[in-house]
């Protein structure tokens, strides 16, 4: 059955603000919204649109007083900052005196609650909304868990290139089973609605221990949970691309990167799946050689994608900078559509939006100049 | 007493930057300034109760630190929000 054209929505956030842009239903011709951005001059680290809501949230770091999150009822055109915004709590004690630094990532809840909301913030903290984002509340299972700190092993640099709780998943079939990322930390899941967490990390890298079992103390970039098959779960790691594999107390993680062509390697932070088919996704790698250099592999950049489930990866390069593109993709900067033919969407740290309406075959420049991209979602409806 | 506020934070004042509040100490001013401007003091005062770090407060034009500092009622309250980076 042929899914029916739907208007695209993407949110770009940035470093100086939030730029949305919309499309037709053909999407072969995009506006800008408004002559200057949302919140101008505001670090934009995330901005996601309810995909039954409507509501947009966005977390945004009120420039050197705090960060903070706003939400929009009415599609941008007013923005209400939340009442009570993720703040730990207030302890006496110094190992939970914690304070938010920045509001890094948002995810709607489970479908059945969608004025559920859930906030990653660094240092790493998990909040939660049950109001549709005017108040937040501490997951104090995480938040205040005894080991938590032994998962981080110690405060970090801040975001957006330091230490941060991410890529928050809920279970499309468990509303109480969540899946976090830290960078680092590992992978974690609680299937209490966040009151106990375990680590998920058996099978994965992290070259950078000393113990090459280790639970937890690893540093995945992205991870992805698929929003309609069940317990398909992907994650573009530090260490490279992996694959949920097996069930129960079983499961492990299979690099899925060793298919990647090896001059190119398995390194880089966005990972984003098709909407409908659970062996296809994208990834956008980059050079992690030496000092980690975070561009594209050669100054050519590329996705590669994989319709197999990561056993084998294509190129798509078609329209991209065939050389002195040295730029990348920040984690929560790649998105998909949800069109019969999905739309593949990424933004750069040099300040451009590119578009594939075709899955990756081809690739266009939707905007030039904008500040460096910080995240895109694209939103069909 | 007499506060002036900084630019940024004119948006919780409807642009208003100098103003009359009220307070026995710092963080009794913060309170007051915070019922008629909601929002406005997690601003300049993080969950732990600590000035945050590009917030200066200065009482009579010497820099404080501490919320408990005891004020007078013709104390002059001037908070500056310190710009940094490029």
């Amino acid at each position: 059955m042929q899914a029916r054209k739907r208007r695209t929505t993407i949110l770009v956030g940035t470093r100086k603000g939030l730029f949305i842009l919309h499309g037709d239903a053909s999407r072969e011709k995009w506006r800008v919204e408004g002559d200057v951005p949302h919140f101008l001059g505001q670090i934009v680290n995330h901005a996601v649109m309810h995909p039954a809501t409507g509501t947009i949230m966005v977390a945004a770091r009120a420039g050197h007083l705090g960060p903070s999150v706003f939400r929009s009822t009415n599609a941008g055109k007013s923005w209400q900052e939340a009442k009570q915004p993720p703040a730990f709590p207030a302890r006496k004690e110094a190992a939970y005196g914690w304070s938010v630094a920045h509001v890094f990532w948002l995810s709607p809840g489970h479908a059945s609650e969608p004025h559920v909301w859930y906030a990653g913030t660094s240092p790493h903290g998990l909040f939660r909304s049950k109001d549709d984002g005017v108040t937040w509340q501490s997951v104090d299972g995480f938040n205040l868990h005894p080991d938590r700190l032994k998962w981080l092993g110690g405060a970090q640099e801040a975001p957006p290139d330091g230490a941060t709780l991410h890529s928050i998943n809920v279970d499309p079939f468990d509303a109480n089973h969540l899946f976090i990322g830290m960078s680092s930390g590992g992978v974690f899941e609680s299937t209490d609605r966040g009151k106990s967490w375990a680590p998920l990390n058996h099978g994965c890298a992290a070259d950078f221990l000393p113990d090459p079992n280790a639970l937890y103390g690893h540093d995945p970039h992205c991870l992805r949970v698929h929003p309609t098959a069940r317990d398909v779960l992907y994650q573009q790691n530090h260490c490279g691309i992996y694959k949920l594999t097996g069930s129960g107390a079983r499961r492990t993680w299979q690099r899925i990167g060793n298919n990647m062509p090896k001059p190119i390697g398995d390194i880089g932070f966005p990972l984003v799946l098709h909407p409908r088919k659970p062996d296809t996704l994208w990834v956008f790698p980059m050079d992690g050689t030496s000092v980690w250099p975070r561009v594209s592999v050669g100054g050519k950049p590329a996705l590669y994608c994989s319709r197999d489930g990561g056993a084998s990866w294509i190129k798509q390069a078609n329209g991209l900078p065939t050389r002195h593109g040295w730029f990348t993709v920040r984690r929560q900067a790649m998105s998909v559509d949800g069109a019969d033919k999905v739309g593949v969407y990424f933004g750069t740290t040099s300040g451009e939006m590119w578009a594939s309406f075709d899955e990756g075959a081809k690739w266009c420049c939707l905007m030039q100049h904008l500040p460096q991209i910080l995240s895109v979602e694209a939103v069909s409806f | 007493m007499k506060v002036l506020l900084p630019t940024p934070l004119g948006e919780f004042t409807n642009g208003l930057r100098e103003l009359e509040a009220k307070g026995a100490t710092v963080d009794e001013l913060l309170h007051d300034l915070n019922g008629r401007f909601p929002g406005i003091r997690f601003r300049m005062v993080d969950e732990q109760n600590h000035i945050r770090p590009h917030i200066k407060i200065f009482i009579n034009a010497e820099l404080e630190r501490s919320l408990a500092r005891p004020l007078l009622d013709d104390d002059e309250v001037l908070v500056v929000a310190a710009l940094s980076g490029g």
